[in-house]
């Protein structure tokens, strides 16, 4: 459990680092190829609201 | 593959448009939560005209002070907390909390958590509040603290008032019907979030009559000295970082794509826009303390994370105005169109200027000086009022079921009557703004300050006049949007009008 506390408060230090991580995470995840087609998809949610083809396919446009 | 993602997106856009145009109403028959909505769009042209004009009648008041009219009700002191708090909180908090309703059903697709009854307590909660907080200011009670003037009991109520604000708005993206949450309401929930740990950090404070004072209307904060400054800049900035930018982007990210008929630029960069905004905004409010009691190392903080913010602001100024790339002429024929992409190049501007000011070197001429008061007004008439008038353009036809505005060559007359106040403000301010820093800082050889105070005052009276007549020309725009609005819910549509509604970007009818 000492262990854990001083692991912890040294890893503290460090907390922009580790903020640093997480963004740099999120851009990765937003501009993976893989996720290309899904983030054209959704953005398209905003056209959707009155679309009768939207609701039969689940909310997907296609 | 650029071409056929370009090919599939302009079948996409026929498609819509047929469908729209074929259906008009969604099919789900899910009624979305409309009344609340149209009330919250009619407060905001409200309460922004009575905004607008206390804020000219102060700047009358710096050109002539007389008009001040020797009461204490219509001094400069208590009217300017009126004019921030009516133009910021009670036109902008309308346009926020409706658009937000109105836009996360839609992209939700689903009905309003709560339902009619939860928007119309939300609806007269956040009146009731800016009447308390205005009722108090005339009256002159006020905790003096920048954009947060409302005394304690005001502020718990509005506590109250925002926490069932969140829970219908969360509740709504609960039960969403749309796997993913679309970036507007990522947008939107930062707002309402930080909007509230703000309230709840800044106004800490004891009212007198508990420490066995007299009065139960005057409170004090249970900071002191620079923390206190410090607290207050945090919460000011930040409301304009979340208040003021982050919930007008929302309307951005979901108006500018509706209005031009095509999705945003890059959804992708609006994920990393969103982000970078989030983890930088919080950390700039010190710079409004540069060269105070704040420690030098939180000011140099705040000026870096200041600079910083130019990427994220930038990435989105860009995605707002590249949603209209290949569309570009739709600025010439559709001038609702128009306020919402201005309003972005507004945006971008004012985002370019702040962090600019920030720099201590900058910011040791113009802190205290008139070139502040012009920043803040390009961002305040220029992006946040823009968009909103936008969105109320949009909004309006589309709630109250009309094919289109009443008059399209009322909204240009609009645009260009506004856009012509703000240039005469921001100009004005500029030049007086700079004038006033150079005057305080001169020095005679022998070491003696060149000017007096008053020298400085005398020497910007022109400038003075010049902004409130740039306000004036403001105003009148409004007042013409006003009449626009009534005749477009009367129904009428002006003679000529729908022959300049271009296919396919109809305005109103079915969105």
């Amino acid at each position: 459990m000492e262990a854990l506390d001083a692991l912890s408060d040294f890893l503290r230090q460090f907390w922009g680092l580790w903020l640093m991580v997480l963004f740099l995470g999120v851009v990765w995840w937003a501009y993976k190829p893989g996720n290309k087609d899904r983030f054209r998809d959704d953005a398209m949610i905003p056209f959707r609201d009155d679309e009768a083809g939207e609701e039969r396919n689940d909310g997907r446009s296609s | 593959m650029h071409r056929r993602h370009r090919r599939d997106q302009v079948e996409r856009e026929a498609a819509l448009t047929q469908a729209t145009m074929a259906h008009g109403a969604r099919a789900d028959g899910t009624a979305y939560v409309e009344g609340p909505v149209k009330l919250f769009v009619l407060a905001a042209v409200f309460w922004g005209i009575i905004g607008f004009v206390a804020g000219d009648f102060i700047a009358w008041q710096l050109a002539i002070p007389a008009l001040n009219l020797d009461l204490e009700w219509t001094s400069f002191g208590r009217l300017r907390p009126l004019h921030t708090s009516a133009v910021i909180f009670a036109f902008g908090g309308n346009v926020l909390l409706g658009t937000s309703l109105y836009v996360v059903q839609r992209t939700c697709r689903a009905r309003l958590y709560g339902g009619d009854a939860m928007g119309h307590i939300l609806f007269w909660g956040y009146q009731i509040f800016i009447v308390l907080a205005a009722v108090g200011y005339v009256l002159g009670i006020t905790q003096g603290r920048e954009y947060a003037e409302p005394e304690w009991y005001t502020d718990l109520y509005l506590t109250v008032v925002w926490v069932l604000y969140l829970a219908a708005f969360v509740g709504t993206i609960l039960k969403r019907r749309e796997p993913h949450i679309y970036v507007a309401n990522w947008f939107y929930l930062a707002f309402i979030v930080t909007i509230a740990l703000l309230h709840l950090g800044n106004n800490m404070a004891v009212p007198v009559a508990l420490l066995g004072g007299d009065t139960w209307w005057k409170s004090y904060s249970l900071f002191s000295g620079v923390q206190d400054a410090m607290t207050q800049w945090w919460y000011g900035h930040n409301a304009v970082g979340f208040f003021l930018t982050a919930g007008f982007l929302a309307i951005m990210y979901y108006f500018v794509p509706k209005q031009a008929n095509r999705p945003v630029y890059s959804y992708r960069l609006s994920i990393v826009h969103f982000w970078a905004l989030i983890f930088l905004y919080i950390w700039a409010g010190p710079h409004h303390l540069h060269y105070t009691a704040l420690p030098d190392w939180a000011q140099t903080l705040g000026m870096v994370f200041s600079v910083m913010l130019w990427m994220p602001s930038w990435g989105g100024m860009i995605n707002g105005l590249m949603t209209l790339s290949g569309a570009w002429d739709k600025l010439r024929t559709d001038p609702v169109l128009r306020f919402l992409v201005v309003s972005v190049g507004f945006y971008g501007m004012s985002t370019f200027e702040g962090p600019m000011m920030s720099l201590k070197a900058v910011n040791s001429l113009s802190h205290y000086t008139d070139w502040t008061v012009g920043h803040v007004h390009s961002g305040a008439l220029g992006w946040v009022a823009f968009i909103s008038f936008g969105a109320i353009y949009f909004m309006v036809p589309a709630l109250w079921k009309r094919r289109s505005l009443y008059s399209l060559k009322l909204v240009s007359l609009h645009f260009w009557i506004a856009t012509l106040g703000i240039v005469l403000y921001i100009t004005a301010m500029w030049v007086s703004g700079i004038m006033q820093g150079l005057m305080w800082r001169a020095y005679d050889e022998l070491g003696f300050l060149q000017y007096s105070f008053i020298e400085s005052v005398e020497a910007m009276k022109p400038y003075y006049i010049i902004r409130a007549t740039g306000g004036l020309l403001f105003i009148a725009g409004a007042v013409i949007m006003a009449y626009n609005l009534y005749r477009t819910i009367k129904g009428d549509v002006a003679e000529g009008a729908r022959d300049s509604v271009p296919a396919g970007a109809a305005v109103g009818a079915q969105r």
